[in-house]
């Protein structure tokens, strides 16, 4: 996994983790690598988030959200969108992927495998309801924009896959 | 350098990608199937999230009070700058990957190439836009495969279409003033170059989906100096109603 510098702050740290993304509730937006960057001056809070699609409509919800934590536990908040660097599905902590993998959502694999399975070359997405990697690709674009559509040959069931950007 | 001229090179960029959502999204509920409803859907959001970024970025260096949202809602048809290609109808499922297909094989060298522009927003949005494009690339890509190399009748139907878009393909690769303009101030791409690899990458795919890569000498244009085809005014239309009738309407 490829580690970016992010800096939180880490009295800041603690509300944020418990701000979830909107369309995914199980995962925390520290844990999908939105949040960037904060700041904090006295009780004057800067957060920078960055979309994971340009179009995505959970980044107002998220910015919303953010603002009402924090202004919940008694900072002046602001919240900031960055468009660089772009966000990768690497960006995704260990602990992300496994509440993803949970919920039923197949989580993206490390880079250099995933990057084979979006080719096309290799299928490697596992099905998280069986466990099996005898899965195939129903369609690139899913419920989100940030998922696609699978479906596992083996229990037949169809799921989502949390799809690499990198 | 002259700020009008960056603006009017957002605006040539932001409208191809804002006039080929709305047309996509006029396939909201209609897609032939749910996986490609959905698609088509999903990839006009990517479009939309496109434009936004651009439009705010023009918005704010711009010496008039604007938004993003006038600049989406309230030009006029003379003013939109997007190239003939996106605004043709969808016509049927052919026409609409075709369409997607000329404009995404220019739209992945574009975005390639704006990345190494002196202007740091328009990298970053390059940057972000470059991943979504690579999946609307594969998505079109991989459906005019499917339809040509398919039954007869898909195959037609997608060889028809591929004929009858070809002559909106070559003003993609002109360049106006403010274009010109652009390129000498590092910030701007210079289309013209990308002609060549554009070609051989469509041609490639052409024919690997067993169709007939068109041999034509007359091609269309005007849309990037604002002179559209018919169809655009009817995309307009439906595109300001809510806000010519009502407005400052928000939701």
């Amino acid at each position: 996994m490829i580690e970016e510098k992010v800096n939180i702050n880490k009295e800041l740290e603690p509300i944020l983790r418990k701000v979830p993304d909107p369309e995914i509730p199980v995962l925390s937006i520290i844990d999908l690598g939105v949040v960037r960057e904060t700041k904090l001056e006295g009780k004057k809070a800067i957060v920078k988030i960055t979309p994971t699609y340009s179009g995505c409509p959970a980044m107002d919800v998220i910015g919303d959200d953010i603002v009402t934590a924090l202004t919940k536990a008694g900072y002046q908040a602001k919240v900031d969108l960055i468009l660089a660097p772009a966000w990768s599905t690497d960006w995704i902590t260990e602990k992300g992927r496994k509440a993803l993998a949970d919920y039923g959502i197949a989580p993206p694999m490390d880079a250099s495998a995933d990057k084979k399975a979006l080719l096309g070359e290799e299928k490697l997405v596992k099905c998280p309801q069986c466990g099996s990697k005898n899965t195939h690709l129903v369609s690139q674009f899913g419920s989100t924009a940030c998922k696609a559509l699978f479906k596992c040959n083996d229990c037949q069931e169809p799921f989502d896959y949390f799809k690499c950007l990198i | 350098m002259n700020k009008d001229f960056l603006i009017k090179y957002l605006y040539g960029i932001a409208d191809n990608s804002l006039i080929l959502g709305q047309r996509l999204g006029e396939l909201t509920g209609h897609g032939p199937t749910l996986e490609t409803d959905i698609a088509l859907t999903n990839i006009s959001l990517d479009l939309f999230g496109q434009v936004r970024s651009y439009f705010q970025y023009a918005a704010q260096i711009s010496e008039k009070e604007v938004t993003e949202d006038d600049l989406a809602f309230l030009r006029t048809e003379r003013e939109y700058l997007n190239v003939l290609l996106v605004e043709q109808p969808n016509t049927n499922f052919a026409y609409t990957i075709g369409r997607q297909f000329l404009f995404d094989h220019f739209h992945i060298l574009l975005m390639t190439e704006l990345q190494k522009s002196t202007d740091d927003t328009l990298v970053a949005i390059a940057k972000k836009s470059i991943k979504e494009v690579n999946y609307h690339k594969r998505f079109s890509s991989d459906w005019v495969k499917r339809l040509g190399d398919g039954t007869e009748e898909s195959k037609g139907k997608m060889q028809m279409a591929i004929n009858d878009l070809w002559r909106f393909t070559d003003e993609l690769f002109h360049t106006t003033k403010a274009d010109e303009e652009m390129i000498k101030a590092g910030v701007g791409v210079d289309v013209k170059q990308l002609k060549d690899t554009y070609y051989k990458n469509v041609s490639e795919i052409l024919e690997e989906a067993t169709l007939e890569v068109p041999d034509l000498k007359y091609f269309q244009k005007g849309g990037k100096d604002g002179i559209h085809t018919e169809h655009m005014g009817f995309i307009l239309s439906d595109m300001q109603y809510m806000q010519r009738t009502y407005p400052g309407m928000k939701w």
